[in-house]
């Protein structure tokens, strides 16, 4: 492949031209109306560039991108799995991308209806009353679910619940959640093998506390075993349970978080459901709740009335309020549901079993050479820390770039934090045994380059497009527009 | 689902369980489900097919004539056919580098773009939508000030935009003050006696506003610097191409919806919500930044950077909980923003301003619709109206079009994209007259 390093401006020169317009025959000059100073003084310094240089300026960009298409994305905690292509066939159809939202309601009885089977099906899965489709992502759903808990509270009258536990090894998102939403954060501790202490948990129950955010199994791909305890004790200081949907995947078939005491959760429709990660979004954080919740949904609503007609309802007074422009991240949301609809009944309740038996493969065939810290069966993820051997110096960044080099994506790394050489890893079920086997062939592979020339592993990537990126530098001296990189 | 029977004998085999169900036996049996989903049976894609077909066909896409932050602009055929590579969009967060230069870049080259639209130093990789962006405007506005705790936002800030300010000021203790209109635009004379009680964290004011109305903020700039607030201004990206950009009017910070920018109206999402700033609040500004840097072996390259002011390193201390953006989106932009250029942008808002005041004057000329305020419009504007618009309006879309949008006080706000012909604004004009 040729090696291609232009950035668009770099292609641009004055008079070139790439769209095309109808002339204007409306006989109306309408900038005459326009004060002079309401207007542009300097212009705007987009780049003028032709249709077909920009054509071959972003398939050459695209070449230099991993995706889950391109290989396997074994990256714990984000449920890289295929995104079926029919998927990105139906979210196209004109009959739904052209639609105004704020068209009249019967104009749109189609999109209202896909919406509410939507929320309909993730509540079945989910053991919860109902959803909303509205939060755009995992992080906006959690601050979504984690203002229900709030606006619950506030409606009892109860004012003094002001804390919301987390445990230690939760994602980052989750105690900025609670920030966001006015919470303060309390942490609670794990376990060595990842799971929430009880005893820890118990003396930190009291009135003061709004609820604990929670996700099973936990960081570690382990199953909270101690749920329903658990969640007796936070229910029964008159706290609420958040599941947090990024672990949702083995759970599928097996377990509902509503019949494990969870009173609120969010589900990511880009991990569980199969919608492209997009290269960080577009992505959706529908929210769940139980049936003494639903009032406190965010508006607005969607809902059926006895003659099987939809209607958007804006004006609930019981609502936490507006989280989002309209109603969410639709085109996304048609992408879940048609993957729903796909798998059934009937495929639906393998996912979670063979997610499961992916990632025991992988963690039976590696532990030999990698480092496992905790014995025992794991669900669709589980973590190393690091290298077994660790005379090498190899540490599981080197490990992480090498693999790189093999054309796998790298793991998570260096999270969760429990443990110093964390590499995470969530093979999904749709990958098949030769993908895994070639994957676990590799890392023994690297395991032993490690044992026998050391030098290699830490000096990887190699054949990668760039190699080792400054990053210091760019931290220290932001280069963040490309007139910064000529000003330079 | 790529599994033969014999590979997961062989599989369970290597991992010693004799089933598939022993791989849940530290589950508690209590939470076990024990029966199949609600759900329904298996489709196949023939099925689903039709399935999608007869819930496109209870749509009815139309001719737009409204707008209230979402316009209905021409899209270049070459954007889906790019956004359509795999490489792009089954990506994830482009977290290793050297193998998500393409995602990297285009994110650069989006923060380039915007900020030439805006104006203003630096932006972030994209935020859910604008009414989020400016919710979080709010939040950096206060993070930047050390004792005040106020944000204004003015009354003629989009409605659904207002609202999610409100959510999020609410629960997380920042207190808002809407301050009201006059004649259509921002009451400065409100603002200025706002900003005397010395708690004004920073004030956010939208041009074009609610009504199609551009903002005059002459002076405005001066007097919030003077009281050591800041200045965000709310802006359709797309104006910003012939109108006077935020850096221009001395803001501080920008944020808006890049739907404008091409994007399918998709029922409301996926858009994005764009935040521009000065140097000063760059430390402040939440979510993704990429910036330029050079590998050892002196080659450029891209990366994510600033990562200290995020959720994953800060945890409870970050002023935000974003941990993603709206990538495919932010390409979507950089695509059209590529195609569309310095020319065609303007030629975009020449289009757009030329069609709403065709509209505008054939509907005065009729009778039956009236001035309401005298005041700059680009593409949308306010009347009002004599005719019955409820029933105007369902006869229009019986006929394919969404008319004008009928606000709270019964005036109607009507928005003219490019994509509009003059045949069909007379369309639009007869058949509201035959009603």
């Amino acid at each position: 492949m040729v090696n291609y390093d232009k950035i668009i401006f770099e292609l641009s020169a004055p008079g070139r031209k790439g769209y095309s317009l109808p002339s204007d025959n409306y006989h109306t000059d309408g900038f005459k109306d326009i004060p002079s100073d309401l207007l542009r003084k300097q212009e705007a310094d987009l780049p003028e560039v032709n249709e077909l240089d920009v054509v071959r300026h972003y398939t050459n960009l695209s070449n230099k991108n991993f995706g889950v298409d391109t290989g396997f994305y074994p990256l714990g905690s984000c449920t890289m799995k295929y995104n079926p292509k029919i998927n990105e066939e139906l979210c196209s159809l004109p009959e739904f991308t052209s639609l105004h939202p704020l068209q009249d309601e019967n104009s749109v009885q189609g999109a209202l209806e896909l919406y509410w089977n939507l929320q309909k099906m993730l509540s079945e899965i989910a053991g919860l009353e109902e959803f909303t489709l509205n939060p755009y992502a995992g992080a906006h759903g959690e601050l979504t679910g984690l203002l229900v808990m709030k606006k619950y509270h506030e409606s009892r009258g109860d004012f003094k619940r002001t804390k919301v536990i987390v445990p230690d090894s939760a994602h980052g998102t989750n105690p900025a959640s609670a920030m966001v939403a006015g919470f303060e954060v309390v942490e609670v501790k794990s376990k060595p093998n990842g799971s929430i202490d009880v005893e820890d948990l118990k003396p930190l129950l009291d009135d003061t506390v709004a609820g604990i955010m929670m996700t099973n199994p936990n960081t570690l791909g382990m199953f909270e075993t101690e749920i329903v305890e658990i969640a007796k004790l936070v229910h029964d200081a008159g706290g609420l349970l958040y599941y947090d949907g990024a672990n949702l995947n083995p759970l599928l078939g097996k377990v509902r978080p509503g019949d494990m005491g969870f009173d609120i959760m969010h589900i990511n429709l880009h991990k569980t459901f199969s919608t492209p990660h997009g290269g960080g979004g577009p992505g959706s954080g529908p929210v769940g709740v139980a049936s003494h919740l639903t009032k406190h949904l965010p508006n607005p609503r969607v809902v059926k009335d006895e003659n099987d007609k939809f209607h958007i309802l804006s004006d609930n007074k019981d609502t936490l309020g507006n989280i989002s422009s309209f109603m969410g991240n639709f085109g996304v949301m048609m992408r879940a549901y048609a993957y729903i609809l796909s798998l059934g009944k009937e495929n639906i309740k393998n996912v979670g079993p063979l997610s499961t038996l992916n990632a025991n493969y992988i963690k039976e065939s590696l532990k030999d050479d990698f480092l496992l810290p905790i014995e025992g069966v794991c669900k669709h993820e589980f973590v190393f820390d690091g290298l077994k051997d660790k005379s090498t110096g190899v540490t599981t960044l080197n490990v992480a770039k090498r693999l790189l080099d093999y054309g796998f994506h790298a793991p998570t790394i260096y999270f969760p934090l429990l443990f110093h050489e964390s590499m995470m890893i969530e093979p999904t079920e749709t990958e098949s045994k030769d993908t895994l086997d070639r994957f676990i062939e590799v890392m023994h592979k690297i395991a032993e380059e490690a044992r026998e020339m050391p030098e290699v592993v830490k000096d990887a990537p190699v054949n990668t497009i760039v190699r080792k990126l400054d990053e210091t530098t760019a931290a220290k001296n932001p280069i963040l527009k490309y007139k910064d990189l000529t000003e330079v | 689902m790529p599994h033969s029977e014999e590979d997961i004998r062989l599989m369970m085999e290597k991992i010693g369980v004799s089933s598939l169900s022993d791989l849940y036996s530290d589950v508690p049996g209590e939470v076990i489900l024990k029966r199949d989903y609600n759900l329904p049976s298996a489709m196949s894609e023939i099925e689903l097919r039709k399935h999608f077909k007869e819930l496109g066909s209870k749509n009815s896409p139309m001719i737009i004539f409204g707008g209230m932050g979402v316009y209905d602009h021409y899209s270049p055929s070459v954007i889906s056919h790019l956004l359509s590579r795999s490489e792009f969009y089954t990506a994830y967060t482009p977290y290793q580098p050297e193998i998500s230069q393409g995602t990297l870049q285009y994110i650069f080259e989006y923060q380039s773009m915007i900020s030439e639209l805006t104006g203003l130093d630096a932006t972030n990789a994209s935020m859910y939508d604008g009414a989020t962006a400016a919710a979080e405007v709010m939040f950096m506005m206060v993070a930047s000030s050390k004792k005040k705790d106020r944000v204004l936002i003015s009354s003629t800030l989009l409605d659904n935009v207002r609202k999610v300010i409100e959510t999020y000021a609410k629960y997380h203790g920042v207190k808002v003050t809407i301050v009201p209109e006059k004649d259509g635009v921002t009451d400065l004379e409100s603002i200025y006696s706002e900003l005397a009680k010395n708690d004004v964290a920073g004030v956010i004011l939208p041009t074009p506003n609610k009504y199609g109305i551009i903002e005059d903020f002459t002076g405005v700039a001066d007097k919030v610097h003077e009281n050591k607030s800041l200045f965000g201004i709310y802006a359709d990206p797309s104006t910003l191409a012939v109108l006077r950009s935020p850096a221009e009017w001395g803001a501080d910070v920008a944020c808006g919806d890049g739907q404008s920018l091409g994007m399918p109206l998709s029922f409301g999402g996926p858009y994005l919500g764009y935040i521009s700033c000065n140097k000063s609040m760059l430390r402040k500004m939440p979510g993704r930044v990429v910036g330029a840097t050079k590998d050892i072996d002196g080659k450029r390259g891209f990366v994510l950077t600033l990562q200290a002011r995020e959720q994953h390193i800060r945890r409870e201390k970050a002023t935000s909980n974003i941990c993603s953006n709206q990538s495919l989106m932010a390409l979507y932009a950089t695509v059209y923003l590529s195609l569309m250029g310095r020319e065609g942008l303007k030629e975009v808002n020449k289009l757009s301003c030329d069609g709403a005041h065709y509209l505008y004057n054939k509907l005065i000329e009729t009778g039956k619709f009236h001035p309401v305020y005298d005041k700059p419009f680009l593409k949308e504007f306010v009347v009002s109206t004599d005719l019955n618009m409820e029933k105007v309006n369902k006869a229009l879309m019986s006929h394919g079009i969404m008319g004008g949008i009928v606000l709270e006080n019964g005036n109607v706000a009507f928005a003219v994209t490019e994509k509009r012909s003059k045949e069909e604004i007379d369309k639009l004009i007869e058949l509201m007259l035959e009603v």
